[in-house]
C-alpha cells in the first residue's frame, strides 16, 4: 500500500498493470447540479476516473474542484483538473490543499486555453506559473511537504500528478522532449490530446519509448469520437494543434445518411484496440464531449468492460 | 521604445469639451519615432480639433507645442510660462507624459492623447511589435535571447503550450509563437539541451506584480 504516491483507483489500476479507462465530464455552464449528476451517471463503471475540467476553452462554469466533489459524491473517481490561467501560486495551492483534505487524489495539471476565445475575453490572466512547474509544484508539496516557498507544510497533499501532452502541435520534434521534461518534473500519469492521425502519434510513440518515458510514467492515449462531419472539419481547421486527416474525414463522408456518428465510434474503438496493443501505452482517455451517454457503449463495444476493481 | 497609438479625435473632443483654451503637448521621445506623438502629430491633431469643434459649433482655440521629452521634469519645466494660459492639455507623449504635466501643474487639467501600447520597435513601415513586458529581472539568455514573458501568450516558461501551429500562437493568426521560434534556433544552433532544464517559477517581486516601482541609485541621487 505505502507504495503508492496517492493511492487513488486510476493509480492501483495503472499499477496492477491493467489497461486504463478514464473520461471526461464538463462542469455545467450554471448551478445545474442535476444535469451534472446526470453527465457523471452515464460514466459510472465505465471509467476508472474521470476528467472534471477546468473553465475548458476559458469559458466559465462551475468550479472543477467543486464539479469533482458532487462527481466523487455520485461514486465515481474524479480527476481535478486545474489551469494556470486563472490562478496564481496563492490559489493553485490552497487549493489543492482543499482538494486534498475532500478526498480528490487525482489532479491534471494544464496551462488552460488563453480568454481570447472564451466567454470573458476582457479577462486578465495570471499565469504565474506555468503547466510544468504547477506539476513540480504539486510534486514537491506531495514528496517533501513543502510550499513553493520552502514553508513545511503540516499534512501534505498526496496526489496522483497528471499532465497533457499535445503530440500534434508545433514543432514535431520538440513535443517528446517536452513530454520528457513534465515527467521529469513529476507527473505520474499523461493523457495526450485527442488523436486522430495514428501514423504521427506511431512515431511520436516510438520517440517516447526510445527515450524511455513510458517507464517512467503511464501514458493514456485521447480519443474523441467524431460526431458529424461538421465536427472533423471544424476540429481539422479551427481548433489550433489538432491534426485531423483528410483521409478521415473522407471516411466520415462515405458513411450512410444516418450513420456518421456510428462511423466515428467505429473509428474510435479501432483506435482503442490499437492502443491497446501499442508499445507504451497504458491505457484511453476518452473525451466525449457531450456525448458522455455514449460511453458505455464505447467501452463495451471497445472491450474495456467490466473495469477492474483493484 | 514605448509604442503607442492615437486616440479617435472624437474621444479627445469629448474630454476637452468644457474647455476654451486647449494645448496639445507633444514629445520628441519614442511617439515621434512611431509617428504618434511628435511636432507633426500635435499640428495635425490640433488642427483636426479646431476643425472639429467649429464643426459642432463650438469655437475652442488650440496651440500646439512639442517638448523635448516629457519624461523629464527640466523639459515639462520649459513650458511653465506657457501651461497656466490654458485650461487643458492634451499631452500625446506616452502614458508618462500626462502624469508628469499633472504632477506639476495641478491647476490645469491634464487629458492622454493616444493610448501608451507596449515596448517594442518596428519590425516593418508601419508595423510595430511588443518585446519587452517590463518584468524586471531579464531571463532571456535561457532562451536564445527572445522573451517568453512578453512574447507567450501564456508567459510560458518550459516550452510551446498544445496550441503552437504553423510557427503561430493559439490566439491568432497574426501572432507569431514565440516558443517556436525559440525551439526552432535552439535546434539550429545545437543548443537544445538548454531548454530541457526545468526553469522555476520567476519572482514577479520585482515586476508590476510587486507594486509600483522606483529605482534609486544612490551615486547619481545629489
Ligand atoms: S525577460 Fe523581462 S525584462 Fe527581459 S525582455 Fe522579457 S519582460 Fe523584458
Ligand atoms: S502558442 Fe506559443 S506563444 Fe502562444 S501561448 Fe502557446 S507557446 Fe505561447
Amino acid at each position: 500500500m505505502s507504495d503508492y504516491k496517492a493511492g487513488s483507483n486510476l493509480e492501483k489500476v495503472l499499477k496492477a498493470g491493467h489497461f486504463a479507462f478514464t473520461g471526461e465530464c464538463g462542469p455545467p455552464q450554471g448551478a445545474n447540479i442535476e444535469k451534472l449528476k446526470e453527465k457523471a451517471s452515464h460514466l459510472k463503471g465505465c471509467v476508472d476516473a474521470v476528467n472534471i475540467t477546468d473553465n475548458q476553452t476559458a469559458v466559465v462554469r462551475m468550479s472543477s474542484w467543486a464539479a469533482s466533489l458532487t462527481v466523487q459524491q455520485e461514486g465515481l473517481e474524479p480527476n481535478f483538473q486545474m489551469v494556470c490561467r486563472d490562478r496564481n501560486r496563492l490559489a493553485i495551492q490552497s487549493d489543492v490543499l482543499g482538494v486534498y483534505s475532500h478526498g480528490i487524489r487525482n489532479m491534471l495539471c494544464l496551462s488552460g486555453d488563453h480568454q481570447r476565445f472564451g466567454n470573458h475575453p476582457e479577462a486578465k490572466n495570471v499565469f504565474d506559473i506555468d503547466s510544468i512547474q504547477l506539476i513540480k509544484t504539486v510534486k514537491v508539496m506531495r514528496d517533501e511537504g513543502k510550499f513553493m516557498n520552502g514553508q513545511d507544510i503540516d499534512v501534505p497533499p498526496r496526489l496522483f500528478i497528471g499532465a497533457a501532452s499535445n503530440p500534434f502541435a508545433e514543432p514535431y520534434d520538440f513535443r517528446a522532449y517536452r513530454l520528457a521534461k513534465k515527467v521529469a518534473a513529476g507527473a505520474d500519469f499523461i493523457q495526450t490530446q485527442c488523436i486522430y492521425n495514428m501514423e504521427r502519434f506511431r512515431e511520436f510513440m516510438k520517440r517516447v519509448v526510445d527515450m524511455g518515458l513510458h517507464e517512467k510514467c503511464f501514458i493514456l492515449a485521447g480519443v474523441t469520437p467524431m460526431k458529424s462531419v461538421g465536427m472533423a472539419q471544424y476540429m481539422a481547421k479551427q481548433v489550433p494543434g489538432m491534426d485531423v486527416p483528410e483521409s478521415l474525414i473522407k471516411r466520415l463522408r462515405g458513411a450512410p445518411k444516418g450513420k456518421v456518428a456510428d462511423e466515428g465510434i467505429k473509428f474510435a474503438v479501432e483506435q482503442i484496440q490499437e492502443f491497446k496493443e501499442m508499445k507504451g501505452i497504458a491505457g484511453v482517455h476518452l473525451m466525449a464531449i457531450e456525448w458522455e451517454h455514449k460511453v458505455r457503449e464505447i467501452a463495451e463495444l471497445a472491450g474495456m468492460l467490466p473495469r477492474p476493481t483493484v | 521604445m514605448i509604442v503607442a497609438e492615437a486616440k479617435p479625435v472624437s474621444e479627445i473632443l469629448a474630454m476637452v469639451k468644457d474647455v476654451k483654451k486647449v494645448l496639445v503637448l507633444g514629445c520628441k521621445g519614442c511617439v515621434t519615432v512611431c509617428n504618434v506623438g511628435g511636432a507633426k502629430e500635435a499640428g495635425i491633431l490640433a488642427s483636426a480639433l479646431r476643425i472639429a469643434s467649429r464643426k459642432q459649433g463650438t469655437s475652442i482655440e488650440v496651440a500646439e507645442h512639442t517638448l523635448e521629452r516629457q519624461c523629464d521634469p527640466e523639459y515639462i519645466e520649459e513650458v511653465k510660462n506657457i501651461v497656466p494660459d490654458y485650461g487643458a492639455v492634451v499631452s500625446i507623449a506616452c502614458g508618462v507624459g500626462p502624469q508628469f504635466l499633472s504632477e506639476r501643474y495641478p491647476n490645469v487639467r491634464i487629458f492622454p492623447g493616444v493610448n501608451t501600447k507596449f515596448m517594442g520597435g518596428a519590425v516593418a513601415h508601419g508595423i510595430w511589435s511588443e518585446r519587452c513586458a517590463g518584468c524586471g529581472t531579464c531571463v532571456i539568455h535561457y532562451f536564445g535571447g527572445l522573451c517568453p514573458i512578453a512574447r507567450c501568450s501564456k508567459s510560458l516558461m518550459n516550452g510551446p503550450c498544445g496550441g503552437s501551429s504553423h510557427g503561430k500562437c493559439e490566439i491568432s493568426k497574426d501572432v507569431d509563437c514565440i516558443w517556436d521560434m525559440i525551439v526552432r534556433k535552439a535546434m539550429e544552433q545545437g543548443r537544445l539541451e538548454e531548454l530541457l532544464e526545468f526553469r522555476p517559477p520567476k519572482s514577479w517581486a520585482t515586476a508590476r506584480d510587486g507594486g509600483p516601482r522606483q529605482m534609486i541609485r544612490e551615486e547619481l541621487v545629489k
